[in-house]
């Protein structure tokens, strides 16, 4: 037994409160990113045209590719393409 | 989904399976926040970092977890050590010395709130209506008015509903305990 109160218990649970809901979402959508931003670094190594227009203006080349230019999305391929 | 034990729900993830990563991040989230926010107060936006990485992590390196019931315990680690590594990177530029922080304060924080979790999951065993209630009443900070209108129930109800709740709670988290004192599998 632990011996604790209903006091207590009320104390633990008000201890996690939710995590913000956009945190949320965006590790949820952590794979359908990382597959995205795959495909995107595959593309720009192979298309010396489409990698200077993603480098210009990032959000620009995904918006007309039809992907949402997603903060996580956007920060991982400047990582990725600056690295590479 | 949400009745699947920790375990369980980890070798679903392995298998790409899209809704079982999003009950993952779910079941955690909570957990992470509270270790970045209340044990180690990081900022907004740190604690933010902190808690993208510890999901990137986690599913990067998903497949190689030895003991799928050890999630738990590897994300609490995984935080912890994120955490300290901001607090570190963030005294570079500030006067703080951060070397000489005091790990036994926040690692008690991060047993309370290890054991925050086991009583979270129990919340599974007493109905969806008292989870829900008892979530709003003290994990979201609802006023019985709000409650009372997002669940159709009379305000004047509400508090007796709670205490009944929470009676159901504390059995469900003893019963647990009697069963497995340092179980935490959901």
């Amino acid at each position: 037994m632990t011996g604790y109160d209903e006091e207590k218990i009320a104390e633990l649970l008000r201890l996690l409160p939710p995590a913000p809901e956009g945190w949320v979402r965006a590790a949820q959508e952590l794979p359908a990113a990382r597959t995205e931003i795959a495909a995107i670094v595959a593309r720009a190594e192979a298309d010396i045209a489409f990698r200077a227009r993603v480098v210009a203006d990032l959000e620009a080349a995904l918006e007309a590719e039809g992907i949402e230019a997603r903060p996580s999305v956007v920060a991982a391929l400047r990582s990725r393409l600056e690295t590479d | 989904m949400t009745t699947l034990t920790d375990a369980e729900l980890v070798a679903r993830c392995r298998t790409g399976e899209g809704e079982a990563w999003n009950e993952l991040v779910e079941r955690f989230s909570r957990y992470v926040y509270a270790i970045a926010v209340q044990a180690f107060r990081l900022s907004a936006p740190d604690a933010e970092d902190v808690f993208q990485e510890v999901f990137a992590r986690v599913y990067e390196h998903l497949g190689r977890l030895r003991n799928d019931d050890a999630i738990r315990p590897w994300i609490a680690q995984l935080t912890r050590r994120l955490c300290i590594d901001k607090l570190r990177s963030s005294g570079r530029e500030g006067p703080a010395d951060t070397d000489d922080l005091d790990l036994g304060g926040f690692d008690e924080s991060l047993s309370q709130l290890d054991e925050a979790m086991t009583v979270r999951a129990c919340l599974d065993e007493v109905g969806e209506s008292c989870k829900e209630i008892l979530d709003r009443f003290f994990c979201r900070d609802e006023s019985y008015r709000v409650i009372g209108e997002a669940l159709d129930l009379p305000p004047g109800t509400i508090a007796s509903r709670i205490s009944r709740c929470l009676g159901k709670l504390r059995a469900a988290f003893e019963g647990r305990s009697d069963a497995s004192p340092t179980s935490g599998v959901r």
